[in-house]
């Protein structure tokens, strides 16, 4: 169990054990007070839960839907790991309260094979990675993937070309710890240069 | 992170009622309260999500300016074509900032209340941190204080302000609009960021309660623009030292100048003084040198930042001559 938050949702008590004397609202928590319920919409799937608030959007997607493509790196925003597309634009879905997203879309990694025309088959970004070695270890792959796929829209969007100087400053919300980068740099390319 | 209430805002007399009560923040983006929920450093009991509210859109003022609703977010501010066109210099601050992820989500207003990113109001660990606890005294005064401010400061605290949207938004002469339990008013850039002096816990001159719903631009006269932003990595870092430099340029020559520091102090910096030099003056290197030295009259640096004073001269240099087209 990867958060005090999680641990919550799955009936156990995470401050039982504690020392230190509860606030009101961490006491409310933990007696399960404030739980709503959300119906999420993931991969074109609704899902109806019931947790607490301060579950975040990647906690909610790995704990409750058991959709472990999303990744927890440093859960603070800052490795973009867990980077999901929320809407067609990407995200940090460790940022993000999940009762935050009742209207949405969410996309995830697992998502995106039947996501567009080619359903069934990898998304032309899944593909170039394998095709580019765009990987090591494969942890942040998920992150990197879902961002290519955000930054391609944007291109789209917007009308800007996407050089390699361009996509190393715009995919730098991903980081690899193997240091892949310029494999994942030229996956992007091949995608953007097909159009 | 501690438990809380969640209530997702239907309109804006909603929000500001909820808003009103006590121990209740208004919920943005969060990409920066849930990560300072998440270190224990705010603990809210109450969040009332504001997203959803009509404060989404950027439209034309009547005066020739332009509003920018406080839910917009930095990606979509960053790109519009009014952005883009008529304040460059707004455009390219955001885009200096954190990640696309990030800019995806983050909005106007919230962006405007991000808080420092010191390391000693970040990790509860260290006990002393006067904007996190009042009177627990100032870690970063004899720590590692790299980033920290060089004008401005005071004893309880040398935090600096992070954003680089609000530094442009400085040199713009923006106003903030916001609107509370005792109505609406508008407040100058210049005013809305708070220097630390005793109550470095107040980062704004923001009541509680207040909600800020919109940031309005003066129509665009200074287009020849620059916002340079020096930092430890090429991208996805906070600011050593940044400038934005806005003019209007006659020939050769800069007819007015707007210039704010970024990375320096509590608040956006605005260099008066040196705007006042930069004009009637060219774009030649030895007067833009004394213009800068102008923006550092009594700053003061620390052990580890002292670099910065002259750091920030060079860079509006190079800021100024980037803007003006000679560099």
């Amino acid at each position: 169990m990867q958060s005090a938050a999680a641990a919550a949702a799955y009936g156990t008590a995470p401050y039982a054990t504690s020392q230190t004397p509860l606030p009101d609202a961490a006491a409310a928590g933990a007696r399960g007070e404030h739980i709503q319920q959300v119906t999420l919409s993931v991969n074109g799937r609704p899902y109806v839960l019931a947790i607490e608030p301060r579950v975040t959007l990647l906690d909610a997607l790995r704990e409750y839907l058991g959709l472990t493509g999303t990744k927890k790196g440093c859960d603070r925003g800052q490795c973009g790991a867990c980077t999901v597309l929320v809407n067609g634009r990407r995200v940090n879905s460790c940022l993000t309260l999940a009762l935050a997203h009742a209207d949405d879309e969410v996309v995830t990694v697992e998502g995106l094979a039947s996501f567009g025309k080619a359903a069934g088959k990898p998304h032309p970004v899944q593909a170039a990675f394998v095709e580019q070695d765009a990987f090591q270890c494969g942890y942040c792959t998920p992150g990197q993937i879902c961002s290519a796929v955000g930054l391609l829209a944007e291109a789209r969007a917007q009308g800007f070309q996407l050089t390699e100087d361009v996509i190393r400053e715009r995919m730098s919300g991903n980081i690899c710890r193997c240091g892949a980068y310029p494999n994942i740099v030229a996956a992007v390319k091949k995608v953007g240069d097909a159009g | 992170m501690n438990s809380f209430t969640y209530v997702r805002a239907s309109n804006l007399d909603a929000a500001v009622r909820e808003g009103a009560r006590a121990n209740t923040y208004y919920l943005g983006a969060g990409t920066n309260l849930l990560d300072l929920m998440k270190g224990g450093v705010e603990q809210p009991m109450r969040l009332v999500d504001v997203t959803r509210l009509p404060l989404a859109a950027i439209e034309e003022l009547s005066d020739g300016g332009l509003r920018i609703g406080a839910t917009v977010s930095n990606a979509d501010a960053a790109s519009h074509p009014l952005v883009t066109a008529r304040y460059p210099l707004l455009s390219q601050a955001l885009l200096a900032g954190a990640s696309p992820q990030l800019r995806n989500m983050a909005t106007t207003g919230g962006n405007l209340l991000q808080r420092t990113r010191c390391s000693y109001f970040y990790d509860t660990a260290f006990s002393a941190c006067n904007k996190r606890k009042p009177g627990s005294g100032c870690a970063a005064l004899e720590g590692h204080n790299r980033m920290h401010a060089i004008l401005g400061a005071s004893d309880k605290c040398i935090a600096v302000h992070p954003s680089d949207m609000a530094v442009a938004l400085a040199a713009l002469d923006a106003t903030v609009r916001v609107r509370g339990p005792k109505g609406e008013r508008a407040i100058p850039m210049s005013d809305f960021h708070r220097l630390p002096g005793d109550a470095p816990q107040r980062d704004t001159t923001l009541q509680h309660g207040e909600l800020i719903t919109a940031v309005d631009l003066p129509s665009a006269q200074f287009t020849k623009a620059h916002y340079l932003k020096v930092r430890d990595r090429a991208s996805y870092a906070f600011a050593l030292v940044s400038v934005a430099a806005a003019l209007q340029m006659e020939g050769e020559r800069i007819k007015a100048a707007r210039i704010a520091l970024g990375g320096v102090a509590h608040k956006p910096w605005r260099a008066t003084r040196s705007e006042e030099m930069l004009a009637g003056s060219g774009l030649q290197e030895d007067s833009l040198r004394k213009a800068a030295a102008a923006a550092v009259e009594g700053a003061k640096g620390y052990r580890d930042n002292s670099f910065k004073i002259e750091l920030a001269q060079r860079a509006i240099v190079r800021a100024v001559r980037t803007a003006g087209g000679a560099a």
